[in-house]
């Protein structure tokens, strides 16, 4: 075992430990889906009930993600909650009318915000908020109503 | 009755003794590790014994892992129609616990072990008593390099088992099993998040590292130096490191995963 085996077999080592640890930071976590504050602007939305949103929830426009959830904060005064949206820059053509809604991918999955561009002439700048928003569906609201809605039609038969 | 009470106190005190050598031992090797940084030839090659060496078990536990975790996460997955979600299950049980731990457990087996009978060897052949005589510091030449290789190689292994794990699970779930490739990478990049996952595995990778290190040398030079004194110490490394290892990873993810 000579020197030059040994210098090469450490090189390799810490070589392929960093391309491991780079290969763990840019293909396996969200490193690469990170959206730059430089690059980017801010939406706020403010919903009667948000559900299950979470800080970096997807923010989506016609199913395509432009952006995600920067954060959620509880407004004492409106009893509203307010949500804060950091856009891609690049995604810069949203009229002022555009809405936003909480919906769900899937049965039992995640929650996203998904934005429905409107017909207005002025584009959204950085801070704005958005005038038009829908709640997130609760199910247990949904089953109530249900609920209450077949009870009162068997009452009225 | 009294004898008894003698040898549990006897025990305790032993147990003390023990601890408390073993952290001025610590100490003592802190302190010599800035000569050590000016010799990083000694370092060198002991990341080849260290490091080099325990890459290929690695590689192969890693894959295998993967392949493991790829095949029964898609079993469970399947059933709630949900194996779209291999990838985030996968990469987040490797990144955040496998990982470090079955990387670290490797390790004591393969390197740490082979340390300690190293040290316990050369402490029973009374080579470093005869570094002594010649007034050179053993702990400087011999054991410091060795602790300075284990803790920089265990997080880099840590990681390549991490990687490799992935790939073993991708290779199971996409190409044999039929989970949609777009699926099983844009799913894991949306729910592993580089600072809550990864940089606190690379950190209970670091702490593995330095236990591992720590208890493997420590074992050796303190061992008693016949041929069962090694041996034992040799066990004693494996046990204590195993034990070391898991028990500090339920602290570890108690604090950063706990909130």
């Amino acid at each position: 075992m000579n020197n030059r085996t040994v210098e090469i077999g450490v090189g390799l080592f810490v070589a392929l430990g960093l391309a491991a640890l780079f290969m763990l930071a840019m293909q396996v976590s969200n490193l690469g889906t990170f959206i730059s504050p430089h690059d980017s602007y801010l939406l706020k939305a403010a919903f009667e009930n948000i559900g299950g949103l979470k800080v970096r929830s997807p923010v989506t426009v016609s199913g395509v993600r432009v952006g995600r959830v920067a954060a959620i904060d509880y407004d004492d005064e409106a009893f509203e909650a307010v949500v804060t949206l950091r856009i891609e820059s690049r995604h810069d053509g949203f009229p002022q009318d555009t809405s936003a809604s909480i919906f769900t991918a899937g049965l039992l999955g995640e929650q996203y915000i998904a934005l429905e561009p409107g017909g207005a002439m002025d584009n959204l700048v950085d801070g704005d908020r958005l005038q038009l928003t829908q709640s997130a569906l609760v199910m247990e609201q949904i089953i109530g109503q249900f609920l209450y809605s077949t009870t009162a039609s068997k009452q009225e038969e | 009755m009294l004898n008894t009470l003698q040898n549990l106190g006897k025990a305790t005190l032993g147990f003390f003794q023990r601890l408390g050598r073993g952290h001025l031992f610590l100490l003592q090797m802190f302190a010599t590790i800035p000569g050590v940084l000016m010799r990083p030839r000694l370092v060198l090659t002991q990341l080849y014994t260290v490091g080099v060496l325990t890459l290929l078990i690695i590689l192969v536990s890693g894959l295998f892992v993967g392949m493991v975790m790829g095949l029964q996460g898609y079993n469970t997955l399947v059933d709630f129609g949900a194996e779209d979600s291999l990838g985030v299950m996968v990469a987040l049980s490797l990144v955040r616990e496998l990982g470090p731990v079955v990387a670290a457990l490797l390790f004591a087996g393969r390197a740490g072990s082979a340390l300690t009978a190293e040290i316990g060897l050369m402490k029973a052949t009374e080579q470093l008593s005869g570094m002594e005589m010649m007034a050179v510091d053993p702990v400087q030449r011999v054991i410091a390099p060795r602790f300075l290789a284990s803790f920089i190689s265990l997080p880099l292994l840590a990681a390549i088992f991490s990687a490799i794990g992935v790939y073993g699970g991708y290779f199971v779930g996409v190409d044999l099993l039929g989970v949609d490739e777009g699926a099983f990478w844009a799913q894991m990049q949306d729910k592993v998040d580089l600072h809550g996952d990864v940089y606190n595995g690379v950190i209970k990778s670091i702490v593995f590292g330095f236990v591992a290190g720590w208890i493997a040398l420590f074992e050796g030079y303190d061992a008693v130096p016949t041929a069962a004194g090694v041996s034992r110490a040799t066990t004693r490394t494996v046990v204590h490191t195993s034990l070391a290892v898991l028990g500090l990873d339920f602290v570890l993810t108690a604090l950063m995963f706990g909130d």
